[in-house]
């Protein structure tokens, strides 16, 4: 076959010469490498496992968690609710702190942004401090100060300074009043849900009203409609008992508090991830030409006008992608709730595999949940772009 | 408003004459401090609120500082120099250390020297770190170290500058780093130094150096894999990629930390400041493959099409026309990922390896100087800004050496 | 040179095909390395006369195996206190006492964070009774204590560091337990620390018995003994308490001392040596007298390595039987020289006690001149003189009432 014809060139390619083949055999390669590879890991892992006595299976996850948790959105009992109980209240407090933590860095990173494009100097610079301080100090540094100088400094809580409105602030935390249900509850749940149908309804027919009071604000109009809504359901059913937090034995007893740890975190979090965001919306704001802006001045739309109109759409298109990457490592970062003791989904899972002994099983879980929550972000958030996408034409 | 109003009247009343200059001096509101003032500061009445509570942000952080300043007491720090700057690194082989930083500031010195602009910063980055120290209660031995830094910048300066060895520096750069390595770890005569006692800031800069050293081939490559016409390739480094970026670093630093022995034959160990360098050089691979992959989309296809056109092949034309162009335009956003890997080396702190923030958290709980956290993180926070943002300047001045963004 | 290109690249997959082969393959065949030396052994056994002329002509040389197993009769009389290399006659030397004698230093995981038990000093040493002990081991391996690498591990990594072989032993204020004998896979030596789970409180609280608590915010360490004991006691009892859990002692202790939780609960030596260390103002605090749990604290090896474990084991009841008898770093050349036969047994004057384990005669010797007795590793650390003040408790010889009963020496 390699023998030279030279009388007679042959348009057939050999197939070590022919491209097609070789595609297809470079591949079969690459694949046969990386399985090789795997298999050589995973041979050598249950060799480990055998060495160690251990074996691979998730039944650990049934059994009683014995041990107990500082905070729990949902009820729990340590000596009957299992392990997979404790995980999913480590779910549950990762995403308190996502949540919470990716509205208030968007607002702070808002706020800051817009300051640094303010024409006064002084706010200018000291947003310009804020960012470049906090952007360039590892996130975990700052916890440690938010939480053992800061929040724990605050006074101890016989001591807690009362704020109007039955808010006292101590460092066991924020006591807020707060309210537990009533029977009637579930069903004033049950009818705040209709009024959100009710409510979205308004907000399209509000958009025939020809009046531009109505239909420019019909968002307004229709939250102000559920809000009516429920308000006067809530007075009809009463479905809460009011409860006011107040210092009995040792803690805050009554209300909800907002733990001092968690408040540390978000702080983190906040703060590290809103200096990001500052320079994104600052990019963002600068990114939409002068010239856009002066001709819709020129067409005669006020100041907030054009801002709201122009500027803002034009803006959030640089915006969002970088938004994303941000809003998804403040998730991640989240999991350094373990430097300030805070029951997230990475510490309960480090107390689980510390008890059984099955590190494998337990750390899969936890990359698994947040593989899900940064899949579940990212795809909310190209669906957000997807709306501000410059369509082109 | 008024004064503007003001000089308008002033310009349209005013004769037309040789003298027009000299008569028609701005009003005193609009020059000089209280000009400045007024155009920076009290603009308009809602400019004038700002300002005034900027100011009062600023007293209320001035008060705080000032009250933290004048209670202070930096004694924690100067009794654990040592732990901070080297760990547990053995004090009669510290000499390696300072050996290493003194190649360092010869190499720094020479770039200056040769290159000038974007070095120049680095230098004098360097040069006032060695006076500070200097200023500093250090033992004699190490201010004649650190004068000795100095003078090696100069040194350094002069060698390059007379020379302009542009090809030997880049070579020395190159060797350098190996060189560090070998000396700091130690082989064949010298003793072998294991990194598990490198601490404090040696420990987080031999992390962050050989993740950025590391990662960077890596994640061109999973780019590169990226955007391969070959499936499986594709595939493998799509799920690479999505993977690593869904998952926290912590979550990389613990399995490495304590699975990493599990995936390996028996008898093999690997030091635990090597597998936080596979932590972050896996995780960091593939946020540089995101960046580049940015970088090489943005390359026009026709640069490709006319590079294939010339005859070149596939991994020609890569190497030779997309990624040196690709390479370029990911500049600051490379970098940026290079700063987020120094400032996430203080996550090892967490799986108990020693580093700045480790060392912080030993220091501070030291019995003699309980209740000194504070001065301790404000040290530790304070230098790793100054790293942080030296690096972000440099790569702000290299943007506009290179001409990024200009093309 | 297009299609050269090509082939060159073939060539190469093919290459890194066949080393990737190789090298999945190797491991393979080798991985029984535990199995290793013994079968090195076994090859070595039937053929003896190849490796005499060398072997016998360097007796003192690496002690390889078939040094070892042919040398054995010469090495044997010559044995005696001043016998530098810790090579042996008797035990055939394997596993992890090979590992750390080729090594020529011991790996020992400790906590690093605990005064008193083990803690990182400004001058980059360690101290504390943990701390002491592996210099017990060292004294023993290598009669010189600073052949120690120490490994701070936290509560999450310190089994994952025992069982990758990260650390030849783990003296880091470990409670023995059924679970992390059997389940982890460790295997614990005798208890250097016996102690009790207590709860340390702000003595202006006037907390007197557990019931006083109720309603209270208490810390513990993460993935302790104590955190499950913690949630069983008060559950048994029905008193109402929340938990907050910190993964490292210092940040429990700051939260402490700045009154975010009203108790903290932890083993009494402990809770004895951070309210000393940690806390601002030590005096306004007390350990209650409450005893919550059992909390013996031993050392663990990895299970299945009898040899090594027997090394440390006698290593540290040689600090217990030393006190026994009366032996202490100042008296220890004294009685080896004047001693009686127990005596003299124990400290390597005669017999073959320490060869016996695979190290030098005089491996007990050493143990006490360099580190001491337990008493005096105790005083040292913990006792009264120093600033934790922990009490001996139980503690002491079994002919003062205490737990510590060394088996004979002999």
């Amino acid at each position: 076959m390699t023998s030279p014809v030279p009388t007679a060139p042959s348009h057939t390619i050999p197939f070590y010469r022919d491209v097609r083949v070789l595609r297809i055999l470079a591949q079969i390669v690459f694949v046969a490498l990386v399985l090789l590879f795997l298999g050589y890991l995973f041979n050598n892992m249950t060799r480990g496992l055998a060495r160690l006595s251990g074996s691979f299976s998730f039944g650990f996850l049934d059994n009683a968690a014995s041990f107990a948790l500082s905070e729990t959105p949902i009820p729990y009992d340590p000596a009957t609710d299992s392990y997979w109980i404790a995980f999913m209240i480590g779910v549950l407090n990762t995403l308190r702190v996502i949540i919470v933590g990716i509205v208030l860095a968007t607002l702070l990173g808002l706020v800051a942004g817009i300051a640094q494009l303010s024409s006064n100097w002084l706010v200018r610079k000291i947003t310009q401090g804020y960012v470049e301080i906090f952007r360039n100090t590892p996130l975990l540094i700052q916890l440690f100060v938010w939480y053992f100088i800061g929040v724990l400094s605050l006074p101890r809580v016989r001591d807690s300074v009362e704020l109007p409105g039955s808010i006292y602030l101590s460092n066991r935390g924020l006591a807020l009043p707060w309210f537990t249900p009533n029977e009637t509850f579930a069903l004033w749940f049950g009818l705040a849900l209709v009024w959100i149908a009710v409510a979205v309804g308004a907000y399209w027919l509000l958009r025939r009203v020809k009046i531009p009071l109505v239909y420019e604000w019909r968002g307004g109009w229709a939250l102000l409609i559920w809000l009516a809504l429920a308000l006067v359901s809530a007075v009809a059913l009463n479905p809460f008992t009011p409860s006011l937090p107040a210092v009995r034995g040792f803690n805050f007893q009554g209300g909800t508090t907002l733990s001092p740890e968690y408040a540390a975190l978000l702080l983190g979090l906040v703060f590290y991830t809103g200096a990001f965001i500052a320079d994104i919306v600052r990019a963002g704001i600068q990114a939409v030409p002068r010239g856009i802006i002066e001709a819709s001045r020129a067409l005669g739309l006020t100041y907030v006008q054009a801002l709201r109109l122009i500027v803002i759409p034009l803006a959030l298109r640089v915006i969002i992608p970088p938004l994303t990457n941000q809003y998804l490592n403040l998730a991640k970062n989240s999991s350094l709730a373990i430097a300030v003791g805070y029951a997230d989904l990475f510490y309960v899972s480090n107390t689980i595999f510390n008890q059984t002994g099955q590190t494998l099983q337990v750390i899969l879980m936890v990359m698994g949940a947040y593989l899900i929550i940064s899949l579940a972000l990212a795809t909310l958030m190209n669906a957000v772009n997807a709306r501000f996408k410059l369509v082109e034409r | 408003m008024a004064c503007r109003l003001s000089s308008v009247v002033a310009l349209v009343m005013a004769p037309r004459s040789e003298t027009t200059p000299d008569t028609l001096k701005p009003p005193a509101t609009s020059v000089g401090v209280l000009g400045w003032l007024r155009q920076n500061l009290f603009s308009t009445w809602y400019n004038a609120l700002l300002t005034f509570v900027a100011l009062y942000v600023i007293y209320a952080l001035g008060s705080g500082l000032w009250n933290f300043v004048t209670t202070t007491d930096w004694s924690v720090i100067a009794a654990n120099l040592r732990l901070f700057m080297v760990g547990r690194y053995p004090a009669e082989e510290t000499w390696r250390v300072q050996a290493s930083v003194a190649l360092f500031a010869f190499l720094v010195g020479a770039s200056w020297g040769v290159w000038g602009g974007v070095a120049r910063s680095a230098v004098i980055l360097l040069a006032s770190i060695f006076c500070t120290a200097l200023v500093l209660p250090l033992a004699w031995n190490d201010r004649v170290w650190m004068a000795g830094n100095l003078a090696l910048l100069g040194v350094g300066f002069a060698v390059g500058h007379f020379t302009k060895a542009r090809r030997a520096l880049v070579w020395a750069w190159l060797a350098s780093l190996p060189l560090i390595a070998i000396l700091l770890y130690g082989v064949g005569e010298l003793p072998r130094v294991a990194t598990d006692v490198w601490g404090g800031l040696l420990l987080t800069l031999a992390l962050s150096i050989v993740g950025i050293v590391a990662s960077f081939p890596l994640g061109v490559a999973l780019a590169v894999g990226r955007q391969s016409s070959y499936p499986a390739i594709r595939w493998f480094c799509v799920g690479y990629i999505e993977l690593v970026r869904g998952v926290p670093l912590i979550t990389l630093l613990f399995m490495m930390q304590i699975m990493l022995p599990l995936f390996l034959p028996e008898g093999i160990t690997v030091e635990r400041v090597m597998r936080a360098m596979v932590a972050f050089t896996l995780f960091t691979a593939a946020y540089i493959a995101e960046v580049v992959r940015g970088g090489l989309q943005a390359i026009p296809r026709g640069q490709a099409e006319a590079a294939r056109a010339l005859g070149l092949n596939g991994i020609l034309t890569l190497l030779l026309i997309i990624l040196p162009q690709a390479l370029r335009l990911t500049i600051p956003a490379m970098v940026g990922q290079f700063i987020s890997l120094f400032k996430d080396t203080s996550l090892v702190a967490i799986v108990g390896l020693l580093d700045l923030a480790g060392i912080a958290n030993v220091a501070a709980n030291q019995p003699d100087f309980l209740g000194r956290q504070a001065e301790v993180y404000l040290f530790i926070a304070l230098i790793y800004f100054i790293f942080s943002a030296a690096m972000a300047y440099g790569s702000r001045r290299l943007e506009k050496t290179l001409g990024v963004g200009e093309r | 040179m297009k299609r050269d290109s090509r082939g060159i690249i073939l060539l190469a997959v093919v290459a890194v095909v066949a080393f990737a082969i190789g090298a999945c393959a190797g491991p393979i065949t080798t991985v029984p390395t535990a199995a290793q030396p013994t079968q090195a052994q076994a090859t070595s056994v039937p053929q003896p006369t190849a490796p005499p002329p060398t072997a016998v002509a360097q007796p003192t040389a690496a002690p390889t195996q078939v040094a070892q197993a042919t040398a054995a009769p010469t090495q044997a009389p010559s044995g005696g206190p001043t016998n530098p290399p810790p090579t042996s006659a008797a035990a055939e030397i394997k596993g992890r006492l090979k590992t750390v004698l080729d090594r020529g230093k011991l790996i020992c995981g400790v906590n690093g964070q605990l005064a008193g038990f083990s803690v990182l000093e400004a001058d980059g040493n360690y101290s504390g009774i943990d701390a002491e002990f592996c210099r017990v081991v060292a004294a023993a391996l290598f009669n010189d204590v600073s052949k120690i690498e120490y490994r701070p591990l936290t509560t999450q990594n310190r089994f994952a560091a025992l069982q990758s072989g990260e650390v030849d032993v783990l003296m880091r204020n470990t409670t023995f337990t059924l679970n992390r004998d059997t389940a982890v896979g460790l295997e614990f030596l005798p208890t250097t620390f016996f102690d009790g789970g207590g709860i340390l409180v702000e003595k202006s609280l006037n907390a007197a018995k557990l019931e006083d608590l109720a309603g209270a915010t208490i810390c513990v360490l993460s993935g302790t003994t104590n955190e499950q004991v913690l949630t069983d006691t008060f559950n048994a009892l029905k008193i109402q308490f929340t938990p907050l859990t910190f993964p490292e002692a210092n940040a429990l202790y700051k939260a402490l001392d700045e009154g975010r939780c009203d108790a903290a609960t932890s083993d009494k030596s402990q809770l004895a040596g951070q309210r000393a260390s940690l806390l601002s103002k030590p005096d306004d605090w007390a350990i209650m007298d409450a005893t919550l749990s059992k909390e013996p604290l031993a050392p663990a090896v990895l299970q299945n390595d009898a040899q090594w474990a027997d090394v440390v084991r006698w290593a540290i009841y040689a600090t217990w039987y030393a006190e026994e008898l009366g032996i202490n770093q100042a008296n220890v050349d004294d009685k080896l020289a004047n001693g009686d036969t127990n005596t003299k047994r124990f400290l390597g004057g005669t017999g073959s006690l320490g060869k016996d384990m695979g190290l030098s005669p005089d491996a007990f010797y050493r143990v006490i001149k360099l580190v001491g007795n337990y008493g005096e590793i105790f005083e040292k650390t913990l006792g009264p003189n120093t600033k934790f003040k922990v009490p001996r408790g139980l503690n002491t010889p079994y002919t003062e009432g205490g737990l510590q009963y060394s088996p004979p020496f002999r």
